[in-house]
């Protein structure tokens, strides 16, 4: 983004906070509660769980506990994801009209930004930006009038890639280990110091105010396809022109690719693409033409997630980007459950070995095992699943690569 | 109830507990390390996986957690499933990963739960070929082993460390296959309770460094059930030997006080068995002009021809509370009713009676400690109890958070769901009010204490007792609402500051509660008792007899011809003049004992007496619970239990001779013993003609122990007392805990092998004896009654878990973490009277006086002096009031004692707990 972002007087010169206006005048809790929910809206951290389904759960009315809170997370350290930062970088008051709108939803006087740590001109951007909505009487107590209430607070990650689930999110907030919590309970009902709580990502936050200015149909019309909305694209890899667009969700992939993205450089053919982050399982150049749908790229076998794709070039190495994915994941395990905190670092030895040479066949065997036993419900939260998607597709995909890897004496890219 | 199937057979479950606890509780096999039956689930470890399926028709099923899933009516699981085997298999594959399989010289291994767990998953052969990961370790201090690399991360450590004890000096640190338990740098584990780690950890980072000290594998102890000699509480312990010397302590599950967890004192104080200072031989002072005031070894014959001489005149006998009922009922019947004496001070005597009398008033109950646990409010007066009867206040932190347990039960979250009700509560905490002379290690869960002298803190209680009538203000009002407002209230006192007015004053509150909430079937209310049979000696002279001040004077006045004193330090239990009157008007004094001490050096003759581990007796608690201690092996030949140097044994005669026959025999005669024996194990069927065994099926090399000394393979020794052999055969005890020391059961060889004799996870053991209860509600509901504060001091004495104990303090391990006495006051006090933090003062009381480095406290009530007698400073020499001046200033005394205090762990400051992992 090459402008400055807009300040608040620019921002509310261009429509910004109308929606929030619009909403503390004419609307109650429960009224935009069902406008969420009839959106269509689904979370854009990666899960895709319809956002207002996950808010009615908070409890509500007069017997609900008194505190709430919203959490933004803003903790964006999927590998390959720059989608968040690009919004809090470009538009820091979209970010803080969107928590506003959840937060009135749910009835939380506290909301926390809990942002990654090295986000450094975005933590800039959003102290600046809480501190002109104070000043302008949209922050802070009876906000225009209304009688509602709402602080926010930025917090700045120290910096663990597990930050990025929400209930370990909550525990790094609350200042103890960044282990995820069992679930159920979940944070709707005992979330931040045991309240209730919602954690919603960024971008997500951010579709709210055009929902609220612009209706259900307006919202859904912007979709392609099935789902409703649009969603921040990103691509990295060797494409000519790697970043990131707001593309309507059922956009093709090769849309993205080779409209957005320029195709890929001259020299380098598509090998196959991590179509939503590191914990995505690789698609094949034959997927180009499925449309960026959450159900769509799930019945491919894989996932939309954060919807920022990795590109792999015909002369990149696929086991040693999945090597390198592998060792990340290792390292980010918070050490809590056996099959994550043991069996990520046995994974990596191996790459490493298939890497130096010395690999062997039955290697291959401990890391399928490792597929299943890593996989969904095996272990406590989503990280290790998440980094069996590219391992396992990889298997599959790549089973030449990997057998030139044992067989060659380590990495023929590399002799 | 509702049912569940597991491997298409139905059990009836509580849809309360998760799938594990209830697997477990069915008696199958499912491993598991997280988990901890009283500490619930966190999901961490995942080796429980099982196979649910949705219903009769789901045929493929879903691996799940047991532990964290709810045995709801209808769950269908399988342990056997292929897919939940292999998972369990993987677990305990990456577990092992980077463990050392360091077994054959880990003290853990023989009762490792991680061996055991591992046969269970059926693992094998190691397919890991790389570098494992590898920790230093740390020194924690005297009591418990680090060894890092032999960590399974299970959590389990840091979550009884923190969550369940209080501690704040443990946690997990680092992340990924990184994590390390220790402290954030190396030193002495602090919480009082670390012990329990040695128990708590499923494979051997923590061990006990005591044991380490003279290490035997658990199948080669022998071992007995036996209670614990700390404090009055009675907690069950498991105490093993070889080659004729103790080699450690370990818990034994009681349902109804310590369940799975001791105290550091309990644990580690038995070193004090085999200290030097232990009396190995009978000696007796020479009369005779050319050897005068020699001391001489005697045979245990000719000392028992000698005692029989010397005490066949006029001759008074004084009792102990840490002598067992057997050892004081034999000195009673040997020198009749109106020649037996208490053996411990007035004051003791006064209050002990005070608390019988009010464990017998109807409209009051005395908890045990399971029920302490259940309490949602608790008014703590004056104990400090992580000191005194440090298992209560170990309940008590659980009682905190019951508060916990309500939200929990509000929001629908199960309570095994241990971190998610954590998390739930916060800092939320049922309240807990504490009333002491200064601040307490309970204070950072208490809702308040209130620091205040013996007079004020009677004050208080008597406002109190006024506010739950009808009429108060502030604090008093607060706490009496609290009560008011708690379903299960509970009051918890003892007699440390040996005042009866304290304890009137704190039964006015159970007495006014009881009037205003006839809801509860009885107030709960209890008094924590120093020593293990102080219940049980004031019971006895409730049978008649004197009181200890009645046999100094008589002894110092000439009237008797010798005095024999059991197992007593009477040094501690009156003044010096006093002592020394009785002494020097004593002709001849024997005293029958353990340890050489201040007192027993000066008696004429001396008589060795066996520990609790190498003699049978029975020891009552706080409740009035009579419970039965076993020997655990057979002592020297030199030593004797007390009653057996009282009540020799003649084979020809059939009264009197042994343990069970003299508990058999006063529970036939005295009231006061009614019902004991119920102690006495059934002689009935199969047991009328085996003995059970103290040895292991697995014990070794008992044909060749002694071979060192002499090939001839020596007989083993002859139980003629109890219900055990000292051997391998047997009754053996599979399924029956009535005389159950260490568990063992097929494939479980750790202490989690419990779980086989309990009746359900936490529940009874299966035909365990929990003791005889000896006291009735027998005396009708009092009203409050009136109390004086005018014989009230303002010195209190200070009491430390380490070294406050007599025969505990000379255990190494715990004389490595005690220290010496110690002057404490305020700093408003240290100012007025020039005294400067860990300088020294001079203390006088009348005749007396003593000098004593000095300790100024943040938290201590105003205008209160407290001493720390540390073994050093007789009491009862300074209880009235002392008057105190700075001694000059001296560099290095200052250091000493600088360092000194340094080893003292108390809190001077009030930080709020934040409960949960931090």
């Amino acid at each position: 983004m090459t402008r400055a972002p807009f300040d608040i007087g620019q921002y509310r010169a261009a429509g910004g906070y109308a929606s929030v206006e619009k909403m503390l005048k004419t609307m109650a809790p429960g009224d935009v509660l069902d406008l969420v929910k009839n959106s269509g809206l689904k979370g854009r951290g990666g899960a895709g769980f319809p956002t207002g389904l996950k808010w009615s759960f908070v409890p509500m009315g007069e017997n609900a506990p008194k505190t709430k809170y919203l959490v933004v997370n803003a903790d964006e350290m999927e590998p390959g994801t720059f989608k968040d930062r690009l919004l809090m970088e470009g538009d820091p008051h979209l970010l803080l009209e969107g928590m506003m709108i959840a937060a009135y939803t749910i009835q939380a006087n506290t909301a926390y930004i809990f942002l990654r740590g090295e986000y450094l001109r975005a933590e800039k951007l959003l102290k600046n930006a809480i501190a002109e909505a104070h000043s302008k009487g949209l922050l802070g107590r009876n906000i225009q009038g209304s009688g509602f209430d709402l602080e926010i607070i930025l917090h700045t990650s120290a910096g663990r890639y597990i930050c990025g689930e929400e209930t370990a999110l909550l525990n790094a907030l609350e200042g103890k280990r960044a282990n995820p919590r069992a679930k159920p309970p979940f944070p709707q009902v005992s979330g931040l110091w045991g309240k209730p709580t919602i954690v919603n990502n960024v971008e997500t936050l951010c579709n709210l105010p055009g929902i609220v200015n612009y209706g259900i149909e307006w919202y859904k019309g912007l979709g392609l396809g099935a789902d409703a909305g649009t969603k921040l694209c990103g691509v990295s890899g060797r494409v000519k022109n790697p970043g990131c667009w707001e593309l309507p969700l059922g956009t093709p992939i090769r849309e993205l690719l080779e409209d957005k993205a320029g195709g890929m450089c001259d020299g380098y053919e598509l090998r196959a693409f991590l179509p939503g982050g590191g914990s995505t399982d690789f698609l094949l150049p034959q997927h180009l033409d499925l449309t960026l749908d959450y159900d769509v790229i799930g019945k491919a076998g894989s996932r939309l997630a954060t919807g920022t794709m990795i590109v792999l070039d015909d002369q990149t190495c696929p086991v040693g980007m999945v090597g390198n994915l592998m060792k990340f994941f290792s390292h980010e395990s918070c050490g809590w459950c056996t099959p994550c905190r043991d069996g990520l670092p046995w994974i990596d030895e191996i790459f490493q070995r298939f890497e130096k040479g010395g690999g062997l066949e039955s290697d291959m065997q401990v890391l399928t095992d490792h597929l299943e036993y890593l996989g969904p419900g095996r272990t406590f939260c989503a990280l290790a699943p998440g980094a069996m998607a590219p391992l396992g597709s990889a298997l599959r995909h790549f089973r030449d690569d990997f057998h030139d890897h044992i067989h060659g004496g380590g990495c023929p890219w590399q002799r | 109830m509702a049912k569940i199937t597991v491997d298409g057979i139905i059990y009836e479950v509580n849809p309360q507990n998760n799938l594990l606890q209830e697997c477990l509780s069915h008696g199958l096999d499912l491993p598991y390390f997280c988990w901890h039956p009283c500490m619930g689930s966190v999901g961490a470890c995942r080796q429980c996986a099982v196979k649910q399926y949705r219903n009769a028709d789901d045929k493929t099923g879903v691996v799940v957690m047991s532990c964290m899933t709810p045995a709801s009516d209808g769950a269908i699981i399988s342990i056997e499933d292929p897919q939940a085997v292999k998972m369990r298999s993987n677990v305990i594959e990456s577990l092992m990963i980077s463990h050392p399989h360091d077994c054959p010289v880990c003290e853990e291994g023989g009762e490792c739960h991680l061996q055991d767990m591992t046969q269970m998953s059926g693992h094998n052969y190691r397919r890991y070929d790389f570098k494992k990961v590898t920790h230093r370790n740390q020194n924690l201090g005297p009591f418990i082993n680090h060894e890092m690399n032999r960590c399974i991360a299970c959590y389990r450590c840091v979550r009884y460390y923190d969550d369940y004890a209080g501690g704040t000096d443990l946690a997990a640190l680092g992340s990924h296959h990184h994590v390390y338990f220790g402290r954030q740098e190396e030193g002495t584990l602090e919480n009082e309770f670390s012990g329990n780690l040695v128990e708590v950890c499923p494979t051997g980072v923590f061990t006990d460094k005591t044991f380490s000290e003279h290490y035997t594998r658990k199948w080669d102890l022998q071992t007995a059930p036996s209670i614990c000699t700390g404090c009055g509480a009675g907690c069950n312990t498991t105490p093993g030997e070889r080659y004729g010397t103790l080699r450690r302590i370990v818990n034994r599950y009681h349902h109804d006080l310590n369940g799975y967890f001791l105290c550091d004192r309990g644990r580690f104080g038995y070193g004090y068995n085999s200290s030097d200072r232990r009396i190995t031989e009978a000696s007796i002072v020479s009369v005779h002009d050319d050897e005068k005031g020699v001391r001489k070894t005697l045979t245990t014959h000719d000392a028992q021809r000698q005692f029989d001489a010397m005490t066949a005149g006029d001759v008074v006998g004084i009792g102990s509370p840490r002598a067992s009922l057997e050892s004081n009922l034999a000195l009673r019947a040997r020198v009749g009713v109106k020649n037996f004496y208490a053996g411990f001070s007035a004051e003791q005597q006064q209050c002990s009676q005070a608390v019988i009398a009010i464990n017998r008033e109807q409209g009051l109950h005395c908890p045990d400690i399971r029920t302490l646990e259940q309490a949602d409010c608790v008014l703590v007066v004056n104990e400090d109890l992580t000191n005194t009867s440090p298992r209560f206040a170990l309940a008590l932190r659980q009682a905190v958070r019951n508060r916990a347990s309500q939200l929990a039960a509000d929001a629908r979250i199960p309570l095994w769901q241990d971190a998610a009700v954590r998390e739930l509560a916060q800092n939320e905490l049922s309240p807990l009010f504490i009333l002491s002379p200064q601040g307490t290690r309970l204070d950072d869960v208490a809702t308040d204490t209130f620091l205040g002298t013996t007079a004020s803190q009677i004050g208080l209680l008597g406002e109190i007792a006024a506010a739950i009538a009808g009429s108060g203000s502030g604090l008093a009002q607060q706490i009496a609402t609290a009560l008011l407002n708690a379903k299960h209230p509970s009051i918890v006192s003892g007699i440390s500051a040996g005042s009866v007015e304290l304890i009137q004053a704190t039964a006015n509150v159970a007495r006014a509660l009881r009037q205003r909430r006839p809801d509860l079937a009885a107030v709960d209310i209890c008094f924590a008792l120093p020593e293990d049979n102080t219940m049980g000696l004031a019971l006895l002279m409730e049978e008649g007899g004197g009181t200890l001040e009645q046999a100094l004077q008589r002894l110092a006045s000439g009237n008797a011809d010798a005095a024999i004193v059991l197992e007593n330090d009477l040094t501690l239990r009156a003044t010096p003049d006093a002592i020394d009157a009785a002494i020097s008007g004593t002709p001849t004094l024997v005293v029958i004992d353990q340890i050489h001490n201040a007192f027993n050096v000066r008696a004429r003759l001396l008589l060795p007496c066996t520990s609790f581990a190498e003699q049978n007796g029975t020891l009552v608690n706080y409740e009035g619970r009579a419970q039965s201690s076993h020997q655990v092996f057979p002592a020297d030949a030199a030593l004797r239990p007390g009653y057996e140097w009282l009540t020799p044994i003649d084979p020809l005669s059939s009264a009197l001779t042994t343990s069970e026959t003299i508990l058999y025999h006063s529970a036939q005669t005295l009231p006061a013993f009614a019902g004991a024996e119920k102690l006495l194990p059934a002689r009935t069927g199969i047991a009328a003609l085996m003995k059970s065994p103290r040895q292991s099926h697995r014990y070794s090399g008992r044909t060749a122990m002694s071979a060192n000394l002499n090939v001839h393979e020596k007989k083993q020794t002859t139980d003629r007392e109890s219900a055990m052999s000292f051997s391998m055969e047997g009754l053996p005890l599979q399924k029956d805990a009535s005389l159950l020391s260490a568990a063992w059961a097929p494939a479980w060889n750790s202490n989690q092998a419990i779980s086989k004799f309990q009746d359900e996870i936490n529940g009874e053991l299966k035909q365990g004896c929990k003791g005889a209860h000896l006291l009735q509600r027998s005396l009708p509901p009092q009203s409050p009654v009136s109390v004086s504060t005018n014989n009230t001091s303002n010195v209190y004495f200070i009491d430390h878990i380490f070294g406050g104990d007599e025969l505990s303090a000379m255990a190494p391990a715990i004389a490595a973490r005690s220290v010496g006495a110690y002057l404490c006051v305020g700093e408003a006090e240290a100012k007025r009277l020039g005294l400067q933090q860990h300088g020294r003062a001079q203390i006088s009381s009348g005749s007396y006086s003593a000098e004593l480095p000095v300790l100024i406290r943040q938290r201590i009530a105003p205008g209160a002096i407290g001493i720390y007698c540390g073994g050093e400073i007789n009491r009862h020499a300074f209880a009235n009031g002392v008057s105190i001046s700075a001694v000059a200033e001296d560099g290095n005394v200052l250091a000493r004692s600088h360092q000194m205090f340094d080893e003292l762990v108390i809190n001077d400051s009030v930080n709020h707990r934040a409960m949960g992992r931090g």
